[in-house]
């Protein structure tokens, strides 16, 4: 990417707590820089799935924020959710409507990728997954890139 | 806990005791007209002055013992709980613990002073000595006082989840035959639990044929809510209830369409009123404007 990074923070995935906690620390950034009322609620949805994900099957980790701007041309935000759990072994399969290795919906992930821009999931069997989506402020849509 | 080493003799911390038994009036007086005793005792100088000498025959039961550093004495325990109720009434105050802490280290300079008068002839190294004792002992005591308060934070915190798991669950009877709940904030699974059984107890309770979940309040709905939702509603349907999610702002629909969750099987109204509307007309009620004033619909 060439958009410098401006600003990293890290928040911690451990419990239940955690996760409101991302989930108002990323709502509170993406009002602050301009998301629309739809997108930001797209987007921490999105951040709930992920983070519960974190929690529930990587055992726990940490979201890296990272807002982007490129030169005033158009603004973003980038998220990263990193777990050292087991990691994923079939990625297509995980990222299958319905497919769930738990008792939930099956939708987390693909719903997740559908609710933003940019998705890249990076998994490694026994070493942890890291699951990254990116964002823009947009006034009119932007094209959907970075299919995993 | 301990506070710092010193080398304190038997014979200084029961000289220091001594003093503080003997001076216990003087001292108590000035500390009165502390911040820290003058803002908790506002009714009368006298109850301050009380206050102030309950602590100190504390701190002198304490120096007789000679565990001067230790903030477990047996002698604190009868202040113990004067001291919370001072530091949690300085807290309401709007201050922090630093400044709480910096109020109770104020009460050393009075007794020190009393205490270098008394002791004015006696060999400068002994003086020294029993001013030491003495700082090290108003040191444990804040330490003391920071420990209730700390203790008073963790009870806060415990007491208002519990207010807050209970706050969740107002079931609402909205008409005969007719309840609703108003979902507010996160609904994580402690919430999401008391949610349902409040909602399933309402349905017998009020023998009710229509149970509304209003999800206004809930900012974000993602697959673990609306999974908890659908379990709700098909639970509420096992009792013979026929569930309406109400609630649903435009940017959640969205969301949820997003998302990929089906709702199909879901009666969903955009607000509280239309799901009201939905299930007075399902029992056949009919909502008109009275013809003459005074005859309502009820």
């Amino acid at each position: 990417m060439h958009a410098p990074p401006v600003s990293a923070t890290c928040l911690p995935i451990g419990s239940d707590a955690d996760l409101a906690q991302v989930r108002q620390h990323v709502r509170r950034i993406a009002a602050d820089l301009g998301f629309g009322l739809v997108q930001q609620t797209k987007l921490v949805t999105a951040v709930s799935e992920l983070a519960r994900n974190t929690l529930v099957h990587g055992g726990g980790g940490h979201m890296e924020i990272i807002r982007l701007e490129e030169c005033g041309v158009r603004r973003g935000l980038r998220l990263s959710f990193v777990d050292a759990g087991p990691g994923i072994r079939d990625i297509d399969l995980a990222m299958t409507d319905g497919y769930t290795s738990g008792d939930g919906l099956g939708l987390g992930l693909s719903g997740a990728r559908r609710l933003v821009q940019e998705f890249v999931l990076d998994s490694h069997p026994g070493r942890g997954t890291t699951v990254t989506i990116t964002d823009w402020v947009s006034g009119v849509p932007s094209p959907r890139t970075g299919t995993p | 806990m301990k506070v710092a080493e010193y080398d304190t003799t038997p014979e200084v911390a029961r000289e220091l005791g001594a003093f503080l038994e003997r001076r216990r009036e003087q001292i108590a007086q000035r500390w009165a007209d502390t911040a820290l005793f003058r803002t908790v005792f506002t009714v009368s100088r006298d109850e301050a002055v009380e206050a102030g000498k309950a602590v100190l025959d504390a701190l002198a039961e304490v120096a007789r013992t000679g565990r001067l550093e230790d903030s477990g004495a047996p002698g604190f325990a009868a202040v113990r709980e004067q001291l919370g109720r001072m530091a949690a009434a300085r807290s309401r105050a709007g201050l922090g613990p630093s400044r709480i802490a910096g109020e109770v280290a104020g009460l050393r300079e009075p007794a020190v002073a009393l205490l270098r008068a008394d002791l004015e002839d006696a060999a400068g190294e002994h003086t020294h000595a029993c001013a030491l004792a003495l700082t090290v002992l108003m040191g444990t005591l804040r330490l003391v006082v920071m420990e209730t308060t700390v203790g008073a934070g963790g009870e806060l915190i415990a007491r208002q989840r519990q207010q807050l798991l209970e706050m969740a669950t107002p079931v609402i009877e909205l008409w005969e035959g007719v309840v609703a709940v108003p979902l507010i904030g996160t609904l994580d699974s402690a919430r999401t639990q008391v949610v349902m059984e409040s909602l399933l107890e309402a349905i017998v309770d009020q023998r009710a044929r229509y149970a509304i979940l209003d999800i206004t309040g809930v900012p974000t709905v993602d697959t673990f809510v609306a999974q908890h939702l659908m379990k709700t509603v098909a639970a509420a349907r096992l009792m013979g209830a026929e569930c309406i999610v109400s609630g649903i702002r435009p940017a959640i629909a969205q969301t949820i369409v997003h998302l990929g969750i089906d709702l199909g099987t879901i009666t969903t109204r955009a607000g509280l009123a239309d799901a009201l509307a939905y299930a007075l007309t399902g029992q056949g009620i009919v909502v008109s404007p009275p013809p003459r004033a005074g005859a309502g619909p009820r």
